[in-house]
């Protein structure tokens, strides 16, 4: 059974001209599966992610989170977001307990693995910074193990990456491949580099835009774990160029 | 290190200049016969305000005799009553306005169209109302200070950045956890902007209501001395007012960057 599963899904914001978002829309992801979505801006692959959030609701169509209809945001479902979103008057550690703590949990519930969480993404020494102290890669580190500690089995990452400089994002990359390896939860990656989705994931869905539509669906011919060398391989090469003839067309 | 403290000096040297000129022409035009009782020289302020401060009130027949602490007490006593009756009234109320429409549609309509009526303009509604006591001065005070600090409250928390909400919605926070732990956080700068200038407004409103509703107060002996040609003490009243509405400003300022250090850090 599919973890999420998405059967002709439309999603059209009213106006005056309205805009197709997404148009016929067929996905489904396993569980602990990592599945990118790529694309170029305005393919309504953010929308997508959204639609999956709970944030906003599709005009037509299914779309099922563990076999249940999705109507509001919730812990099942993690985002994490492209400007990490951590609340500014918090400090670290207050950010990745906020989840925990307003569904009322008892401290001795959730303690050990915001510990834990913060232990894998690095960053236990920083429990008493607040965000603006610390650089934009440790903002989606604390961004990361909040949902983590949350204890979200589907994770959702609207261009995590995106803002961070080349070599941040690609620690960054390993780091969540770790987490990945470690947790196995199931990962909807949203971006719009090539090389990211395809280091990443299993399964790269390109996206083209107006109307927002899946147009081809590829699986990564990569092992697992990877490391940095297998995107200098030949394999990594050759399916950068298909997916670019892809794109152009 | 020697650069730095001349560059210091140089500032204050030139941001004294003219104030000393005004002092000298002051003093100058002071002194001339035409001016008497009307300009009283900067010398004579400052005996008349430290009479009114330091002098024995003796059998209580001159007014400004060591009156000033207690006048500087009723004026602010009145503020501080009004402000923080505007403060815990308009939070929360801006707080709701700004993140519930239904609460926006039943009170935004009232708060807007009153508004524009200038406090000075309810003077003689609010002494009718509440007659020649505090009551009055305090219920102009607080109308001052409460639309400032409302219609700032309800721009903060219209302004609560969508994701913020988003990322506490996906974990898990109920709308009552979005108002205090996201809303409220969040409007705290536009909040403390409010005070501040409903504050300023503050001290308006008690010098006004004083001058006309009420027999105590730096607004009432502002009046007074004017009526009785103390012009001395008309002067060293209105500085009284400002150091007082300075002081009571850095008091925000100072709460402001221990309750916001997230925010001074910010614009750093």
């Amino acid at each position: 059974m599919s973890h999420i599963s998405i059967d002709k899904l439309y999603k059209t914001y009213p106006g005056a001209t309205p805009v197709k978002a997404l148009e016929d829309i067929q996905l489904q992801v396993a569980p602990g599966e990592l599945v990118a979505l790529l694309g170029p801006s305005g393919c309504g692959k953010s929308t997508l992610l959204n639609l999956i959030a709970g944030f906003e609701q599709p005009t037509q169509g299914q779309l099922l989170v563990n076999g249940a209809g999705v109507s509001a945001p919730g812990p099942d479902r993690g985002v994490v977001f492209q400007e990490a979103a951590l609340f500014p008057w918090l400090t670290v550690w207050e950010n990745v307990i906020f989840g925990p703590k307003v569904q009322g949990l008892a401290r001795s519930e959730y303690e050990d693995r915001a510990h834990e969480m913060l232990k894998i993404v690095g960053l236990s020494d920083f429990k008493n910074h607040l965000p603006v102290q610390l650089s934009g890669g440790m903002r989606q580190r604390v961004g990361i193990a909040r949902i983590l500690t949350l204890g979200s089995r589907v994770l959702l990452m609207d261009e995590p990456f995106g803002a961070l400089d080349a070599q941040t994002r690609l620690t960054m990359q390993e780091l969540l491949l770790n987490v990945w390896q470690q947790l196995k939860p199931t990962i909807i990656f949203v971006t719009h580099d090539i090389d990211e989705a395809i280091f990443l994931a299993s399964t790269v869905y390109v996206m083209s835009a107006r109307p927002g539509r899946i147009q081809t669906k590829i699986t990564v011919p990569l092992n697992r774990p990877r490391t940095v060398a297998d995107t200098a391989s030949e394999t990594f090469a050759a399916l950068k160029l298909e997916i670019l003839n892809l794109i152009r067309h | 290190m020697a650069n730095a403290s001349l560059a210091t000096l140089r500032r204050t040297l030139l941001g004294m200049l003219v104030p000393a000129v005004v002092l000298v022409i002051w003093q100058l035009a002071g002194s001339r016969p035409d001016m008497a009782g009307i300009l009283p020289t900067p010398i004579k302020v400052i005996d008349g305000w430290r009479d009114w401060i330091f002098a024995s009130p003796g059998m209580g027949l001159n007014p400004y005799l060591g009156t000033w602490v207690s006048n500087v007490q009723y004026s602010s006593m009145r503020v501080a009553q009004g402000f923080f009756l505007a403060a815990l009234i308009g939070v929360p109320l801006g707080l709701l306005i700004g993140w519930s429409r239904l609460v926006q549609q039943i009170f935004d309509p009232l708060i807007q169209s009153l508004r524009p009526i200038p406090i000075t303009a309810w003077l003689p509604f609010s002494i009718a109302l509440f007659g020649i006591r505090d009551m009055g001065a305090i219920f102009l005070i607080f109308l001052g200070g409460f639309y400032a600090i409302v219609v700032n409250t309800t721009q903060g928390a219209r302004d609560v950045e969508r994701n913020l909400v988003r990322a506490a919605l996906m974990m898990g926070a109920s709308r009552r956890h979005l108002l205090y732990r996201v809303v409220l956080p969040s409007a705290m700068p536009s909040i403390f902007t409010g005070l501040r200038i409903g504050l300023g407004i503050s001290w308006t409103a008690v010098i006004v209501s004083e001058m006309v509703a009420v027999k105590s107060g730096l607004g009432y002996v502002l009046w007074d001395a004017y009526y009785v040609g103390r012009m001395d003490i008309v002067l060293a009243d209105m500085v009284s007012i400002g150091i007082m509405g300075y002081l009571s400003d850095r008091l925000i300022v100072f709460i402001e960057r221990k309750v916001l250090v997230w925010r001074m850090l910010q614009s750093h």
